[in-house]
């Protein structure tokens, strides 16, 4: 693909410069979290970004530009480094993929010399094929739950519902039904946690880091029983991107669906997601 | 005491007449005069409200206030001034100005077949209040993320963003408590400015978090009773919120200056308009708590015009379930309220599919503006006929649709398909309470669009099924409804009695109370409507026999004001009753009238008065030369008068109405009939107790009777003198009576009467008297001005001044004086008016009177200069000259 578009240039004098050059980056940034650093010190600092694309071109000779208004087009096209494979663009925390175009321009030893960057974001071309949807019924009742200290003591309650498809498309919104059929306390609060995992690492070692993205409420109060709730999650553009796996690398996500009961009891269904851009 | 003599002024009352009537000035269009009817225009008003809300739209909170001063200065009128901004929640006139901008809003976009929800709101708002203590719950986000997005890549500046959303939930709480309902509006209010001012400064996040907050106060509902209200006041800033997003993407769509057509289709919709609106809904979409994200996603749901044709009605089944995520009834039901305000067109296309569901039918039908439902009346008919009757009965549905016809009309081919179709399922009803319910609204609808004969076929189904067991007796109210909807639209009373079975439809009103308010419902409407009078025996009949209903429902029961009300409803009819020239019938018809409401005082003091009237009347036809039958036709008026006055209980009225028929009697040359009237008044004089009661309370008659006797006196003066009774025979007879009278202790109206007998005596000796009755000769004339008449005339004076000075000089005690001054000076200007000053006696009479009204310094001095000056005055003129050396004799006063 071709990244295209226009250099604007405004002054109200002719401009002298040495040559006006634009540059392509893109790059993937790879950080610790905080509580792993004790441990991975040495490795925290192996971690370098790694390159993806790297490319300049020369748009203008040194010269004179003319009083006003300057616009000189220009057309880049996208080509990678070899056989290294062009991710989306991602924000994330310890995870992120970056793509920024810089146009410099050169100027005398009086003048400063004159920068501007800009970001564009990458967007992986559609993936051939149909997805296949993977749907999930669950079940929540005291028993299925892990990770409990007195089962005893957990009110009685029993959560059934679906997720349309655990393998998600990006741009379509994660939808699916919960139905609290009995529940001994009241429900105080239905959320869905999505959240991404990351993993950086290689040879030496990794750090899998999970981060929450967002969390949408979908009951607030003691719902009616027997009724049953939309799951429905709009995917946020930019914190997330179609599941990735490198071998420096991983970003992964989940959701949580996360039960909060009047009397603080906090119940979490995990359901590990598939995303992909069709 | 020395005994006064009369001396009569003589007067030429033609000449001062002339002399002291006013110049006539020629009055032109324009000009001004004080008994012109006020103009007010009220264009000026509107002017002033329509600056007031432009103004306020610059979002400058305060200057746009209107003030009621300056517009009264202006010139318009206060009231309806006032009537223009009695909203009474209305704030501020910003407030104003947004629901003025909402109203023409939701006009354009659901149309007019929708009850608009500004009328909605305002009954919300003024019943949903409180007293009790409100609180807000706050989060005020940190001022750190003022957009400082400048010069930062896009993803930055989204992130930024997002950072702020975040802060809105994590930001400093701020619990505003105990605010009482005004505070808790104005701070609503203010939320509402600071959305508008983070708009206008592009703070686009702001004012999102503003209406995320705002949205959030929704989920609480814990002083219920308020909640109505907050939820309007919040749903209105949403509103706010909605349009402003919605103004903003459709301006971007605006290319080369030509913006979009109201049904825009999205392919005409440029990228970044798109992208913008997008970025919107992925925005809210990440709204974490449920209740603002639904209300809020709500708001700017009609952007979805932007991205997709059927995107809204796309997302209507996705909000309505997300409502059922909500906990807390109240606060869903209302959720769900807002979402069928904001999107009602794809509300109804919903129910028509679901349709066949008969609860759901007849909410449709009872919320929805009548307009809405009258245009698809056949469609409705039709699902109704579908429904399953075992959920919901069927009359009631037909009653629902029936009440939205009687408001709003169908489309004209339909109407008697709607009204065959809907009577075919009524008339098969068995149970009659289910039957009259559905035919009373019906009815109207028929009134409404059809003719006599069609209301008379309605009429005569309800009769037949209310008929059998007497079933009419548990449907009075509803068969009372069927009446007044009738003659609200049949108000053409030959028309109305043409209805065959409107007649046999008043006969199941059987029980007394209900029949004579149905009645006095007919009698009302008749009395409205009625423009001219009528002779039409159908109608006569009709109401004579409706209004001796209402009479012969008097008893001793019945208070003052319901006989007062029924006297004056039969009154009003027999004020339009008129047989033109005949007026022998119409005299019969009086008599008749007479023997039905004999119960209703009122009624035969109408009667006198309309007989009276007759009387007159045919006068006027014969020119006052009565033929020998009209004169005996005016002798049976005069008559029927007589005989009718005594059955009266109210001593005044029979009084006044003597009065009044004797000269009626007078000026139609029934002499003896008039001397008969005033013998009686006379006669009935002594009767009047000194305690009346007026408007139930108690009060002296005095003042009554002076005012009854004034007026008396002066017929007195044109009555001539019966040729069998001696000189003066009535007023000799009055005299003796008020003699006779018991007056009030302490009161000096028998001395006032006697000053005013003077006048009258005085005008008697007068050459030619200053009025007369056509065709009828007076004293003036029988005497001549014969030296006896006038003599026994002055020796009444005499007696009557003997007296009057009597009553003087017993007023001399020390807590009298003050009355003894006044009343020497009412009789001092009586000598001045009527007497001859060029006579000593009386010339030293009034000096003398003049004296004692100044003598304990009770005279006001400003009128003791006054009469000083009038008589200055008077002696200017010819044959006055007298009263130079009078006004030399009346020294004043002066009170030091």
């Amino acid at each position: 693909e071709v990244l295209s578009g226009v250099v604007v240039i405004t002054s109200k004098d002719t401009v002298q410069h040495q040559g006006i050059s634009l540059t392509m980056e893109g790059s993937v940034n790879l950080q610790l979290s905080a509580k792993s650093v004790g441990v991975f010190e040495a490795f925290y600092n192996s971690v370098k970004p790694i390159q993806i694309i790297n490319s300049t071109i020369e748009m203008v000779k040194p010269g004179k530009l003319p009083s006003g208004k300057t616009e000189i087009p220009f057309e880049f096209p996208l080509h990678m480094k070899g056989n290294k494979v062009l991710y989306e663009t991602y924000h994330g925390v310890f995870v992120n993929i970056q793509y920024t175009l810089r146009c410099d321009m050169r100027r005398s030893l009086l003048a400063k010399d004159l920068t501007k960057t800009c970001e564009f974001i990458v967007h992986s071309l559609s993936q051939k094929g149909k997805l296949m949807p993977s749907p999930v019924d669950f079940t929540i009742t005291p028993e299925t739950l892990q990770n409990v200290k007195e089962r005893a003591s957990l009110p009685k309650f029993l959560i059934r519902g679906h997720l349309s498809s655990t393998n998600c498309i990006i741009t379509q919104p994660l939808t699916g039904e919960l139905v609290v059929e009995n529940a001994e306390a009241a429900v105080k609060s239905i959320e869905l946690q999505l959240v991404r995992v990351e993993t950086c690492g290689c040879a030496e070692g990794y750090a899998r880091d999970a981060t929450e993205i967002q969390n949408i409420q979908i009951a607030d109060g003691d719902v009616c029983r027997g009724l049953p709730i939309p799951i429905y999650m709009v995917f946020p553009r930019l914190f997330t991107c179609p599941t990735l796996e490198t071998t420096n690398f991983k970003v992964e996500f989940e959701v949580n669906i996360v039960v909060l009961l009047h009397d603080d009891h906090l119940i979490t269904e995990n359901f590990p997601l598939k995303l992909c851009r069709m | 005491m020395a005994a006064f003599p009369w001396h009569a002024r003589s007067r030429n009352y033609v000449s001062e007449s002339e002399v002291c009537k006013l110049e006539s000035v020629p009055l032109d269009f324009g000009d001004y005069h004080p008994l012109k009817p006020i103009t007010v225009t009220e264009s000026k008003t509107k002017k002033m409200n329509r600056k007031g809300s432009t103004s306020s739209t610059s979002s400058s909170s305060s200057s746009s206030m209107m003030d009621p001063l300056s517009s009264v200065l202006d010139g318009t009128d206060p009231l309806s001034l006032f009537a223009a901004a009695a909203d009474p929640v209305m704030t501020t006139a910003t407030m104003d100005s947004t629901r003025k901008k909402r109203d023409k809003d939701d006009s354009s976009a659901v149309g007019s077949d929708f009850e608009p929800w500004s009328s909605k709101r305002g009954e919300i708002l003024a019943r949903y209040t409180t007293t009790e203590k409100l609180s807000i719950n706050l989060y005020i986000g940190s001022e750190k993320g003022k957009t400082t997005t400048t010069g930062s890549a896009v993803s930055e500046k989204v992130r930024t963003r997002l950072e702020e959303l975040d802060d809105l939930e994590e930001g400093s709480q701020k619990e505003l408590l105990n605010l009482t309902q005004q505070d808790y509006m104005n701070r609503i209010e203010e939320l509402n400015q600071s959305l508008k001012d983070a708009w206008s400064s592009d703070q686009k996040v702001k004012a999102l978090k503003i209406v995320i907050q705002c949205s959030k106060l929704l989920s609480d509902t814990t002083v219920i009773q308020f909640y109505p209200s907050k939820f309007v006041l919040i749903t209105d800033i949403l509103d706010t919120f909605g349009k402003l997003v919605y103004e903003r993407i459709l301006s971007m769509c605006v290319d080369s200056r030509v913006s979009l057509p109201d049904n825009f289709s999205p392919e005409s919709v440029n990228d970044t308009a798109k992208e913008t609106c997008l970025n919107w809904f992925f925005k809210i979409a990440s709204i974490r708590e449920l209740i603002p994200r639904f209300y809020v996603e709500a708001a700017i749901l009609k952007c979805n015009k932007f991205l997709s044709k059927t995107g809204i009605s796309e997302c209507l089944p996705r909000l309505t379930s997300m409502i059922r995520g909500i906990g807390d009834p109240l606060v869903a039901v209302y959720a769900r309220a807002y979402l069928c305000r904001v999107l009602l067109t794809e509300m109804m296309e919903r129910c028509k599919k679901l349709g066949n569901n008969a609860l759901l039918l007849n909410s449709v039908m009872s919320a929805f503006r009548a307009e809405f439902i009258a245009a698809r009346s056949m469609d409705f008919i039709g699902m109704i006929k579908e429904c399953d009757e075992s959920g919901f009965p069927k009359h009631l549905l037909f009653r629902s649709l029936g009440l939205n016809l009687a408001l709003a009309d169908p489309p004209e081919n339909d109407r008697l398909q709607i009204l065959n179709e809907a009577w075919k399922v009524i008339t098969k009803l068995k149970n009659p309470q289910d039957y009259i319910n559905c035919a009373e609204v019906w009815v109207e609808y028929t009134c409404r669009h059809f003719t006599e004969r069609e209301v008379n076929t309605v009429l005569a189904d309800v009769i037949k099924h209310m008929t059998p067991d007497r079933a009419f007796e548990d449907a009075y109210p509803q068969l009372q409804s069927i009446i007044h909807k009738v003659i609200t639209y049949i108000y053409d009373f030959s028309l109305l009695f043409s209805v065959e079975k409107f007649l046999p439809f008043l006969d199941m009103f059987q029980k007394e109370s209900v029949r004579v308010e149905v009645c006095k419902c007919i009698m009302e409407s008749f009395i409205k409507h009625q423009q001219e009078s009528t002779k039409d025996p159908v109608i006569l009949n009709a109401l004579l026999h409706i209004c001796k209903t209402m009479h012969d429902s008097v008893n001793a029961l019945t208070l003052e004001d319901e006989k007062r009300m029924l006297a004056a409803l039969i009154n009003g009819f027999i004020k339009m009753v008129s047989f033109g020239r005949d007026f022998e019938q119409q005299l019969s018809f009086y008599v008749e009238a007479r023997s039905m409401f004999c119960n209703l005082e009122p009624v035969l003091v109408q009667l006198i008065h309309s007989v009276n009237q007759l009387a007159m009347e045919t006068r006027k036809v014969m020119k006052g030369n009565h033929s020998r039958k009209t004169a005996a036709f005016v002798r049976a008026c005069v008559a029927f008068c007589f005989i009718t006055i005594p059955s009266l209980s109210s001593i005044f009225t029979c009084l006044n109405l003597y009065l009044h028929s004797g000269q009626v009697a007078l000026a139609n040359q029934c002499l003896s009939q008039a001397d008969a009237f005033f013998k009686a008044a006379v006669s009935l004089v002594p009767e009047v107790p000194r305690m009346i009661s007026v408007d139930g309370k108690m009060r002296p008659s005095d003042a009554f009777l002076l005012e009854f006797l004034c007026n008396f006196f002066s017929t007195l003066l044109v009555v001539p003198d019966h040729p069998e009774q001696g000189v003066l025979f009535l007023v000799r007879g009055l005299l003796n009576v008020i003699q006779d009278y018991t007056w009030e202790d302490n009161s000096d109206n028998k001395v006032r009467i006697y000053t005013n007998v003077l006048h009258l005596l005085s005008a008697m000796t007068q050459e030619a008297y200053i009025y007369h009755v056509d065709k009828v000769d007076s004293n003036d004339t029988l005497y001549g001005g014969d030296s006896k008449f006038l003599a026994e005339i002055n020796k009444l004076c005499e007696t009557v001044i003997a007296q009057i000075l009597d009553h003087l000089k017993n007023l001399g005690k020390e807590e009298t004086l003050k009355r003894q001054s006044q009343l020497a000076l009412s009789f001092f200007n009586t000598i001045l008016a009527h007497g001859d000053l060029r006579n000593n006696k009386l010339n030293q009479l009034s000096v003398n009177l003049w004296n004692l009204a100044q003598k304990h310094g009770f005279a006001d001095t400003k009128t003791m200069v006054k009469t000083l000056e009038y008589i200055k005055r008077q002696s200017k003129q010819p044959e006055m000259s007298h009263f130079t050396d009078l006004a030399l004799r009346l020294p004043l006063q002066s009170r030091t």
